[in-house]
C-alpha cells in the first residue's frame, strides 16, 4: 500500500519557500550581527536563538494569537488576501520562517565572522564599496556557510511538527505536511504508512547532516 | 612624481593607547613611518586609509580633504584613491592570482583610471603565478602579487604596512628592489610603515619617526638620521649611524669601491649594479666603530677617518658610552666602554680617528 505523496510534496514546497525567504532575511541580519558593536546585539542574538529553546507549542500559541483575524497581523492579511493566515499554507510559511530562523542566521553569522574584517578592508582599499565587497568578497568567501545554512533550514523545516500542528492544523493539500501525516497514521494504527514516511525522513535527515558535516570539516557548526 | 603633501591633525584614543598626530608630511618617493612596535604607525596608516572610523580630526591629501570631523566629513576608504598593502598581503582566497589583479583593475577603470595589467605582471615577475590560488603562494610571492594588485588600483597614494614582515632574509632581499621602484611604477608617493631602520635606510627619502602615539621627528632621512639616534627605536638594533655617500670610483681589481661621504673617502666591497655618481645609504653599527686618539699604524681595517668628537653620552649605570664623531658634514656614532672613554680622556671638540670595522650598504640583508 503506497502512502499519499501529498504530504511529501507539501513539505518540500514549504521547506523550499521558507529557505528562500529566510536567505533573503538572514543574510542582512547575520551580516549586521557579525559586524555590529551595538549594545543591542546580544538582545537581537537572543531573540534570533529563542526558537531553539522554546517549546514549539509556545511559538505556535503566540503565532496563532498573532494570526487571528481580530489581531492586527491577521486582520491585515485577511484584508489583503481575503483568506485567513492561520490554517493556510501562507501561515505555515510564516511560522516556519520564525521557527527555522536560527538555523539560517547562526551558520551565516559564523561564516561571516570567520571571513572577518581583513578581506573586507582589503576590498575597500581597492575601491570596492561596502555592497560591492559584500557581494564579491564576503558572500563568495562564505559560500560553505551559506550552503550549510540553507541545507539546515530546509531540513529543519521539513522536520518540524509542533508549530505546524498548532498553526496549520491538519488540512490535506494545504497544511498536512510529512510530520503531521506520520502522526495521523500512528494515531490510526496505520503503521505501514507511518514506517514508510518515517524511514524516508530519517534517511533524508541523516544524509543531509552527513553532507553538512563533510562540508564543514574545517569549522564547527553552532547549530547541531 | 608629484610632490604631494599629507596634512594630518588626528586624535584617536583607545583603551590602552592614544594616537595624537599633528604634522605636515611632504611626500616624495618613499616616505617611511618609522618607530618601535606599538608606537601607532599602523593605526596612523589605517586612519589615513579611512579604515579607522573612530579617529577625530582632519586629514588632507594635497587639495583633497579626506576627513574633517568638525565639518562632519569622512570620505570612506573606497573613495580615497589609496591602495593599502597589508602586512599579511590579504589576497582574496576565493580567487586566483589573476582574479585578484582583475578585482583591482576593474574598479580602477570604473573610477576612470587606466591600469596596465601587462606592465604590472611583468614588473613584479608574477607571470607564472596567474592561475595559482592565492592560498598556495609563498610569503614572497603573495607580497609581490599584493604589490601588483595595489599598483593596478591606480591610487594617488600607496600605503604599505611592513610588507617585509615575516619573510626570511633572502625573500626580503628579493622584494626590496620592487619596493624601491614602487613610486616609479605606481606613479604615486608611497608611505611605508617599518620598524626596521635598515629597510628605511634602503628605501625612504623622507621619514616620520613615531614613538608612543606621537611623532618625534619628520623630514628627510639623512637630516633626521643626523639629529636623532634612530638605532634604539629599531627592532633588535642598537645605536647606529645612517649616512649618505656617493660612489667616486669603482675598482674591479680589488673588488672595492670608493665612496665619498662628508668630504672623506670610505672603501666598500663592490655592489652589483652600482655606478660612479650613484648615491648610496650606508649603515654603520655603533659597536663596529672604534676610536683612536692618534692615527694607528698598519692594520687590516680599511676605513680609518679623521673625526672630531661631538656629543658624549655616558651614565654611571651603563658600561658603555656613546660618542658622536663628526666626519666632515656627516655624523657617525661610536659605542665604546666607559673605561675606554676615561682612559682616552675624550672630550668634545677633540681630534681623533674613527675606525670602522664594518660598513654596510643599507638594505643589503646579508
Amino acid at each position: 500500500m503506497m502512502p499519499d505523496l501529498g504530504p511529501v510534496l507539501l513539505s518540500l514546497h514549504l521547506a523550499a519557500v521558507t529557505t528562500v525567504i529566510l536567505l533573503v532575511i538572514g543574510v542582512p541580519l547575520a551580516y549586521w550581527l557579525a559586524t555590529t558593536q551595538a549594545r543591542l546585539k546580544p538582545v537581537v542574538e537572543a531573540v534570533t536563538a529563542l526558537p531553539l529553546v522554546l517549546p514549539p507549542t509556545v511559538i505556535g500559541f503566540y503565532l496563532l494569537i498573532l494570526m487571528n483575524p481580530s489581531a492586527p497581523l491577521g486582520a491585515a492579511w485577511v484584508s489583503l488576501t481575503g483568506g485567513t493566515l492561520s490554517f493556510s499554507f501562507a501561515g505555515l510559511v510564516f511560522a516556519s520562517a520564525i521557527y527555522s530562523l536560527p538555523f539560517m542566521v547562526q551558520p551565516l553569522q559564523s561564516a561571516f565572522e570567520a571571513v572577518g574584517r581583513g578581506p573586507m578592508e582589503a576590498a575597500a582599499a581597492l575601491r570596492a564599496s561596502r555592497l560591492d565587497a559584500i557581494w564579491t568578497v564576503l558572500l563568495p568567501q562564505s559560500a560553505r556557510g551559506i550552503l550549510t545554512a540553507c541545507v539546515l533550514t530546509f531540513a529543519h523545516t521539513i522536520g518540524e511538527f509542533g508549530v505546524v500542528l498548532m498553526v496549520g492544523g491538519n488540512i490535506p493539500e494545504r497544511t498536512r505536511v510529512i510530520s503531521i501525516a506520520i502522526y495521523e497514521h500512528v494515531e490510526s494504527v496505520e503503521y505501514a504508512e507511518a514506517h514508510i514516511l518515517s524511514a524516508g525522513l530519517l534517511v533524508f535527515s541523516f544524509v543531509t547532516l552527513v553532507g553538512v558535516y563533510a562540508l564543514n570539516r574545517s569549522y564547527r557548526l553552532r547549530v547541531s | 612624481m608629484s610632490a604631494d603633501r599629507l596634512s594630518l591633525d588626528i586624535v584617536l584614543a583607545r583603551q590602552t593607547f592614544s594616537l595624537k598626530v599633528r604634522e605636515d608630511v611632504a611626500l616624495e618617493g618613499v616616505t617611511a613611518v618609522f618607530g618601535p612596535s606599538g608606537s601607532g604607525k599602523t593605526t596612523l596608516l589605517r586612519a589615513i586609509a579611512g579604515l579607522e572610523a573612530q579617529g577625530e580630526g582632519r586629514i588632507g591629501f594635497g587639495e583633497t580633504v579626506w576627513q574633517d570631523s568638525a565639518a562632519g566629513v569622512f570620505v570612506p576608504a573606497h573613495q580615497r584613491a589609496v591602495a593599502y598593502v597589508f602586512q599579511d598581503a590579504r589576497l582574496f582566497s576565493h580567487l586566483d592570482v589573476q582574479g585578484n589583479l582583475d578585482f583591482a583593475a576593474k574598479r580602477a577603470r570604473k573610477a576612470g583610471r587606466s591600469p596596465d595589467m601587462g606592465a604590472a605582471i611583468a614588473t613584479f615577475g608574477i607571470e607564472g603565478l596567474l592561475e595559482r590560488r592565492a592560498v598556495s603562494l609563498s610569503g614572497g610571492e603573495s607580497r609581490r602579487v599584493a604589490l601588483a594588485r595595489a599598483v593596478l588600483s591606480c591610487p594617488d597614494l600607496m600605503l604599505l604596512d611592513e610588507p617585509l614582515t615575516g619573510l626570511d632574509r633572502a625573500a626580503r632581499r628579493d622584494i626590496l628592489p620592487f619596493l624601491k621602484s614602487l613610486p616609479e611604477h605606481s606613479g604615486c608617493p608611497v608611505l611605508y610603515v617599518s620598524h626596521d631602520l635598515e629597510e628605511v635606510a634602503a628605501l625612504a627619502s623622507g621619514i616620520v619617526v613615531m614613538e608612543a602615539g606621537r611623532v618625534l621627528a619628520n623630514g628627510p632621512v639623512a637630516e633626521i638620521g643626523r639629529s636623532l639616534d634612530l638605532g634604539p627605536l629599531s627592532e633588535g638594533a642598537g645605536p647606529a649611524s645612517l649616512i649618505e655617500a656617493t660612489v667616486a670610483r669603482i675598482d674591479a681589481d680589488s673588488g672595492l669601491m670608493a665612496l665619498e661621504a662628508g668630504g672623506e673617502t670610505l672603501l666598500l666591497p663592490n655592489v652589483a649594479g652600482a655606478r660612479q655618481g650613484d648615491k648610496l645609504r650606508l649603515f654603520i653599527d655603533a659597536r663596529d666603530v672604534a676610536i683612536a686618539v692618534e692615527r694607528p699604524g698598519p692594520m687590516s681595517i680599511r676605513n680609518v677617518l679623521p673625526a672630531r668628537v661631538g656629543r658624549i653620552v655616558s651614565s654611571d649605570t651603563a658600561a658603555d658610552a656613546l660618542v658622536d664623531l663628526k666626519i666632515g658634514s656627516e655624523l657617525i656614532r661610536a659605542q665604546i666602554t666607559r673605561h675606554a672613554l676615561s682612559e682616552l680622556k675624550l672630550e668634545t671638540g677633540q681630534q681623533v680617528f674613527a675606525l670602522m670595522k664594518s660598513v654596510r650598504l643599507a638594505g643589503d640583508f646579508r
